[in-house]
């Protein structure tokens, strides 16, 4: 009898949610929710194709060590996010964080809706989200983080990181409730990831010089950005969470951006370096890809061009300048190109978001308006991204040092030394029989 | 009998192959190899970072073939693999003492 009441007030609770948005609407739209559906499929496929990206990028001993780590974020974030991950990032709480009123995503029904969607839609879509955030730190580690504590740090990092940002600007929490725009997800995703990859490399120290090692794949590299990029559509376009012309819009500045950046960043290393790669083509549509994130829903398809040759500029100097500079060894340049390319983007839809696409209820950007909406408005995108670059940084310096304290962090010099691929994993990347003696008869 | 060991370059294999096949030389063995000579390495770049590549691949072939055609081989080798710029590769030439046909169990120069 106790339980039927339980299971009442919440269904109660959560109709007081949602009625809000959806019920005292029309109810369930099918085109929506096929839609998100379909985008929540295509994010979870960037988890993969983040692997490639990275696995490509990793030395040759340590390639499936770097693919395993970003496959495990699918098998234990998804977990996290069904146990208590969707219910602190989007179940009613505080300013900082969610409540625990849908643990174990407790109380919700085929039934239940979140806008015009089922909220199940709504709990697989997000839950996409969360798993490649973890997945994106990962690539500062190559070849130094214990297994063992990957596999702990990942459900922390979700839930005493990922989780309370994401309340803050998606799940009512106050950068929403103050009007920080973040369309799908420059800061909840990238720099997020990218001051938590800062945080966790210093904590594991830098690498051994003999063991910095060229990509081992380039190739594979640009087929984890193809899918990037693939993915990448129903993670900007399905962040409207609905089939709408806005969408569509959000499709059209994420595929210009990413085009401007990707070329944009081998322009620079062209001027710069004599040469144009493939993994600076690869590296620039990623860094396109994010920068148009927090901005994709709100700006004109020529403010898109801009984003895209600030994140191609800023990220390839950040990667290849700031770096070497500052002396942190973050592998695969998740702070150049997330933690910058997310700031670029953060800070860029405060000077191009229009009313054009937002509807008269938004706001024009400085560089659409010239006028004090648009400073009120950048305002906030620096609060914006200065809170999560200090929060995710300090939190995950927690985190890491729990790990470090508990299961141990880094692994030993002589697994290091031998490839974390045999030596954690008794696997190696290659097994190739080479002898390309033969030739074509003609 | 001598063994001839040809490093040469390796967009240079088939036409080395085909030249030592028009000579009549019986078998070869090709290996890939790295190393380096005058050749000084070359410089790739990741993202900024500098990596020094001083090991180059080449490819090597080994022939045992008959005093009398060494010159005959080697000029051939040198022939068709020669581009004229640093990187075209060395022949060393070294005696063999003896092969032994490990099928019929015939040496010396039957078994070349």
């Amino acid at each position: 009898m106790s339980r039927i009441s339980y299971v009442f007030i919440l269904m109660f609770v959560l109709m007081a949610i949602s009625s809000q948005t959806a019920w005292a609407q029309d109810g369930l739209d099918t085109g929506d929710n096929a839609w998100i559906l379909t985008s929540s499929a295509l994010v979870l496929l960037m988890t993969p194709g983040l692997a490639f990206f990275y696995g490509g990028m990793s030395s040759v001993k340590n390639i499936n060590n770097m693919i395993m780590m970003v496959f495990l974020c699918m098998c234990l974030a998804s977990v996290q996010w069904v146990f208590w991950g969707y219910s602190l990032s989007f179940s009613e709480g505080n300013w900082m964080i969610g409540g625990l009123s849908t643990v174990g995503l407790h109380g919700i029904t085929p039934e239940s809706l979140s806008g015009t969607i089922s909220e199940y839609t709504f709990v697989a879509f997000q839950a996409t989200f969360a798993i490649i955030t973890v997945g994106l730190i990962l690539g500062a580690v190559e070849g130094r983080m214990k297994f063992g504590a990957c596999a702990l740090f990942i459900p922390l990092w979700a839930t005493a990181v990922y989780d309370p940002v994401c309340h803050w600007v998606w799940g009512g929490g106050w950068a929403g409730n103050i009007g920080i725009l973040d369309f799908a997800g420059g800061t909840v995703v990238h720099i997020n990831s990218g001051a938590a990859a800062l945080a966790l490399c210093l904590v594991l120290g830098r690498r051994k010089a003999a063991n910095i090692r060229p990509p081992a794949n380039v190739p594979m590299i640009a087929l984890g950005a193809g899918l990037l990029w693939f993915g990448w559509f129903g993670f900007n376009a399905g962040s409207e969470l609905a089939a709408d012309g806005r969408a569509a819009f959000a499709w059209v500045v994420t595929n210009t951006c990413t085009a401007t950046a990707a070329f944009t960043w081998v322009v620079c290393e062209w001027l710069h370096r004599g040469k144009p790669t493939l993994l600076g083509l690869a590296s620039g549509a990623v860094a396109g890809l994010v920068a148009i994130t927090p901005a994709s829903g709100f700006v004109g398809p020529l403010g898109s061009i801009q984003i895209g040759i600030m994140a191609g500029v800023g990220c390839y100097f950040a990667s290849v300048k700031m770096k070497a500079a500052l002396g942190y060894d973050d592998a695969l340049d998740v702070v150049g190109v997330h933690g910058i390319g997310g700031t670029i983007g953060a800070f860029a839809t405060g000077l191009y978001c229009t009313k054009m696409v937002m509807g008269p209820d938004g706001v024009d950007g400085f560089f659409i308006g010239w006028g004090a909406e648009g400073i009120t408005q950048l305002g906030k995108q620096c609060i914006g991204f200065l809170s999560t670059w200090a929060y995710a940084f300090v939190a995950t310096l927690a985190v890491a040092y729990v790990v470090k304290a508990t299961v141990g962090l880094r692994t030993t010099e002589e697994q290091e030394n031998t490839g974390l691929d045999l030596a954690l994993h008794g696997e190696a990347g290659y097994c190739l029989e080479t002898a390309p003696v033969g030739n074509l008869k003609s | 009998m001598k063994k001839v060991e040809a490093i040469v370059r390796d967009e240079k294999l088939s036409v080395a192959k085909e030249a030592l096949k028009a000579l009549g030389v019986a078998g070869m063995t090709v290996t890939e190899v790295k190393g380096h000579g005058t050749q000084k390495g070359i410089t790739e770049v990741y993202r900024g970072r500098q990596y020094a590549v001083d090991l180059l691949p080449k490819i090597k072939i080994e022939a045992v073939v008959d005093d009398k055609d060494v010159k005959k081989v080697t000029d051939a080798i040198c022939e068709v693999s020669r581009t004229g710029s640093i990187g075209d590769g060395k022949i060393f030439v070294s005696s063999v003492d003896e092969i032994i046909r490990i099928r019929t169990g015939e040496t010396g120069e039957k078994a070349i």
